[in-house]
């Protein structure tokens, strides 16, 4: 049976944190360690989540975690498997919580590292689409359109220029065991690929959407149906890769409006007719290829 | 066991003696024959341990803390411009009070590019809150890496250790070694055993944030941390020669200071010409000594004093120099003098940049010109009309 939300965990192991109200990635932390369960290591870089959850002596992680460099998320993991597997654990999780800067960005070499090495871990990319922490300013994950504070929009640029990099598929490149997108939209989706991930031998890299209020120009009470809306507007797809093959787990056929998903937020009122018009091409493009290879 | 070795080659032997758990290192020269050797002995089965080939300096060092963090010991080394690359990491290790035990080897930073042996890399990190040593020669790295892990793993040290090797003319040169037996070994190191761990029984949180209200008390154990090193360093170094029969000196190493007028404070591989012009112009009646700086940090400020008693000049000679004053080792030396009361004029000489060799002749100079009075900053073989 696949794992679901009424059959997680009671036990809290992300709990007195001071995350912002309706913040995607606390969801997302929360969720896959009450997965993953008491007999884990998390490491998390400098980004939302540490800043939230380790401030001594208000330490909010139930299981044993450790706040990595800000590129060093990936190789930490591995010194720390590494380390507990000589120390004569068996049956534990190394498990990363890392930002879309953290993977995307500064973090995208030592996670290279880990994956080309194989290394027994899970990596967690909590995709909020910009450097929340330190005040919204882009990163490589941020999508095209997206005004951030350091891509301001104005008459002569509209926003962010550049498409979001494209993680999963570069984490598949690396013929990684198990590589999965998720939204915490869905959330019975993520947790169910959290725990096939905690099943599968080697790297394994789960990419999932979370949504951050203060930066996406959103209620607080709307992350998680903006969460789904993303997938069902088809800018964002919930696939797997595994043994050398993508798998697409859930085609919307029809799209939801684009449109209405993008209009909603703060952070790209300001896109024109035109700006979303390519948003949407670009988007069409990407599905034709989804559902020519990946089935 | 005597056997012909390089000085890369006796630091790995060393630390194969040690016996770490977790092994991450990135290439870089001179450094690589330390993590080959290393490489070759986890193969054949002399070194039960991961070798975990990460894919830079940062990860080499972040890996490292993450295995240390597990609670087994650890070893990485590097040089150079992948010591720069780590630096974000050395106080974040040292922070983090993990004992990781790291060899660098000596090297000049870029720009100009220059493979050679010089000692700008670490002195350039003497802040990052790691124990630094020097050694001499390859029996002395040998024992380093051994005493390294006993130093830093020490539960009133938990420090970071970095030992430093001057880039190929020690990592390269090959001289008779005592490898001493991993019973030796193991009756002179204990397991490394700590609380600053993960543990699944008593999970904990590491690695944390602190602000304004506990940060510097932090900073204030950290220190406190140093202080103590002295007296384990001492510790280290007796049980050392208990069961060794080896033994060191402690922070740093005196030659013929006891009247010593002239004397030279220097650290590294230069030492040993050192003495040996010292020993040419004791026979003249010139009552030369040197002095060998064996820890920069913890520095020996005490011993340094007690050591110049006696001295009417001091020549401070490094292969480093912090731009826009003079070098790193001098004011160091220079406010350990002036801490002391001594009040002989301390004059600085800077050479062996980039690997330029150091002659009998270049300190036979020094000696001389700190008899008659000089410059407080020299630049050996620098001619400033020419350059």
């Amino acid at each position: 049976m696949k794992m679901n939300i009424n059959a997680l965990d009671r036990n809290e192991y992300f709990y007195g944190h001071k995350a912002c109200a309706g913040c995607g990635g606390s969801l997302a932390v929360r969720a896959a360690l009450k997965v993953l369960g008491e007999r884990t290591a998390a490491v998390l870089p400098a980004g939302c989540m540490s800043a939230v959850g380790f401030n001594f002596p208000q330490l909010c992680f139930g299981n044993n975690a450790i706040i990595s460099m800000f590129a060093g998320t990936a190789s930490m993991l591995t010194g720390v498997e590494a380390g507990l597997r000589r120390k004569g654990h068996r049956d534990f999780h190394a498990v990363g919580f890392a930002g879309d800067g953290g993977t995307a960005d500064i973090g995208i070499q030592a996670l290279s590292g880990a994956i080309d090495r194989g290394d027994d871990i899970i990596y967690i990319c909590y995709d909020n689409e910009a450097y929340m922490n330190t005040g919204i300013q882009k990163s490589g994950l941020t999508p095209y359109g997206a005004r951030t504070t350091t891509t301001p929009a104005g008459a002569n640029i509209h926003g962010n220029i550049r498409p979001k990099k494209n993680m999963f598929e570069i984490a598949a490149a690396h013929d990684i065991p198990y590589a999965a997108t998720a939204t915490v939209g869905y959330l019975n989706d993520f947790i169910s690929k959290v725990e096939k991930a905690s099943k599968i031998k080697g790297t394994k890299y789960i990419h999932v959407i979370a949504p951050c209020p203060t930066g996406w120009g959103i209620p607080v009470s709307d992350t998680v149906e903006v969460a789904r809306e993303i997938v069902d507007c088809g800018l964002w797809y919930l696939a797997e890769y595994e043994n050398g093959e993508y798998k697409l787990d859930r085609d919307p056929g029809e799209f939801a409006s684009a449109e209405n998903y993008l209009r909603r937020q703060g952070r790209f009122r300001h896109l024109t007719d035109q700006d979303i018009h390519t948003i949407i091409t670009s988007r069409d493009r990407k599905w034709e290829k989804i559902r020519k290879e990946w089935k | 066991m005597k056997k012909f070795l390089s000085g890369d080659e006796a630091f790995a032997e060393g630390v194969r003696l040690a016996c770490p758990e977790v092994i991450s290192a990135y290439p870089i020269t001179p450094q690589t024959v330390v993590v080959e050797k290393l490489s070759e002995m986890v193969e054949n089965g002399s070194l039960d341990a991961e070798f975990i080939h990460v894919e830079s300096e940062h990860s080499a060092l972040s890996c490292a803390i993450g295995a240390s963090a597990a609670g087994v010991r650890t070893f990485t080394a590097t040089s150079s411009q992948g010591l720069l690359y780590m630096a974000e990491g050395l106080v974040y290790a040292s922070g983090g009070r993990f004992p990781i035990v790291m060899m660098n080897a000596n090297r000049a930073t870029a720009l100009p590019w220059n493979i050679y042996g010089d000692q700008r890399d670490s002195l350039a990190l003497l802040d990052t809150g790691w124990i630094q040593s020097y050694a001499e020669n390859a029996q002395e790295a040998l024992d380093l890496a051994l005493m390294a892990y006993y130093i830093a793993e020490h539960r009133d040290v938990s420090t970071p250790y970095m030992a430093n090797l001057d880039g190929f003319i020690l990592t390269h040169t090959y001289e008779n070694v005592d490898i001493p037996s991993p019973e030796q070994a193991k009756a002179y190191l204990p397991p490394y055993e700590t609380d600053n761990r993960f543990d699944f029984d008593h999970p904990t949180n590491m690695g944390f944030s602190a602000g304004p209200d506990t940060n510097f008390i932090f900073k204030y154990k950290e220190h406190r941390a140093f202080d103590r090193a002295r007296g384990i360093i001492t510790e280290a170094e007796q049980r050392f020669a208990e069961i060794f029969g080896r033994r060191y000196t402690g922070l740093l190493d005196t030659y013929l200071t006891e009247d010593a007028e002239y004397v030279i404070v220097t650290l590294g591989t230069i030492a040993g010409l050192c003495r040996n012009i010292a020993d040419e112009l004791r026979e003249q009646g010139i009552k030369a000594g040197v002095v060998r700086i064996r820890y920069v940090r913890p520095f020996p400020n005490d011993e340094i004093t007690t050591a110049l008693r006696s001295a009417k000049a001091i020549a401070v000679l490094e292969k480093d120099i912090s731009f826009g004053n003079a070098g790193t080792v001098y004011t160091n030396v220079t406010s350990a003098l002036h801490w002391g009361g001594i009040t002989a004029p301390a004059y600085n000489f800077i050479g062996g940049l980039g690997g330029k060799d150091i002659s009998a002749d270049d300190i036979r100079e020094v000696f001389r010109r700190i008899q008659t009075g000089t410059d407080r900053l020299n630049w050996i073989g620098v001619n400033e009309n020419e350059h």
